[in-house]
């Protein structure tokens, strides 16, 4: 019982960590053109979704780099799910923005409340 | 006479010796001597000093990437950078085997400007996304796939004589 809930707490952590600077995620709005905003734990993330041009929320959305990121990099496999199943609502612009952040705050919201 | 860092001045016989051998450097010293009434061993003596003073840096095939049956696609990338950093950043990208070509320029702001080759749209971003957005120093990218080419010469010496 301990040891589970130790690895829960330690996957808690290890998903809110900040990561390196090679494995941070980088914000384009189309191939090749980055827009500057970069991203290295889940909060940053969260608060770039905020600030960074809608073309490239939809950019990244439906080419599954959110997805990608989150799980093999943060290592959130439930988030990269909740983010996957957003791709198939065809959701742009604005309305995309709010749907992607609402889902990332719950998320760090319950991962931050343990502290 | 010699210019600076040591580099001998080049006469008229010397540009026209190189504006022969960019039209085709495998010519033998003897077709270029007669092409220019001069001896061959003159020919020969001329390149070998513009060789060793680095005049002539290589000799090396014009191949057209099309025909030659590779599919790839070339970019532009302009790279924003903090000015503090932008030498750096040009420096690194020139030891990257994907980038054929790095500029600085000096417009509004300080931009590198960098010929990039990849085996796909995909390739390409990945590539940009994880070798060089992440480069300390940089501020943004962008980037012009490169779709046809109308023109490409390397840059001639040209005899002064010659109009």
């Amino acid at each position: 019982m301990e040891r589970k809930r130790f690895l829960k707490e330690e996957a808690r952590l290890r998903i809110l960590r900040t990561v390196s600077r090679e494995k941070s995620f980088y914000f384009f709005t189309s191939i090749g053109n980055y827009t500057g905003e970069s991203a290295s734990s889940l909060k940053e993330f969260m608060d770039k979704i905020n600030v960074v041009n809608a073309k490239s929320l939809e950019f990244h959305l439906y080419r599954g780099d959110f997805e990608k990121w989150i799980g093999e990099v943060l290592e959130d496999r439930k988030l990269a799910e909740e983010i996957c199943e957003l791709r198939g609502l065809n959701y742009s612009g604005e309305t995309l923005r709010n749907k992607i952040y609402s889902i990332i705050a719950e998320r760090h919201r319950q991962l931050s409340r343990s502290f | 006479m010699k210019l600076k860092n040591d580099v001998p001045a080049l006469d008229s016989t010397d540009l026209k010796i190189l504006e022969n051998l960019q039209e085709d450097s495998r010519q033998t010293y003897t077709a270029i001597g007669e092409r220019l009434g001069i001896a061959h061993s003159t020919v020969y003596e001329r390149i070998r000093r513009m060789e060793k003073y680095g005049i002539i840096k290589k000799y090396t095939a014009v191949i057209d990437v099309e025909k030659a049956g590779a599919k790839r696609i070339m970019a532009i990338m302009t790279v924003y950078t903090d000015p503090k950093e932008s030498e750096k950043v040009a420096e690194t990208l020139c030891r990257v085997p994907e980038i054929l070509e790095v500029y600085t320029s000096l417009s509004e702001e300080l931009l590198i400007i960098a010929k990039v080759i990849a085996e796909s749209q995909e390739d390409l971003h990945d590539f940009i996304a994880t070798s060089v957005a992440p480069l300390p120093g940089i501020s943004r990218i962008r980037t012009s796939i490169i779709t046809k080419k109308f023109k490409e010469n390397p840059l001639r010496i040209f005899n002064e004589g010659k109009k």
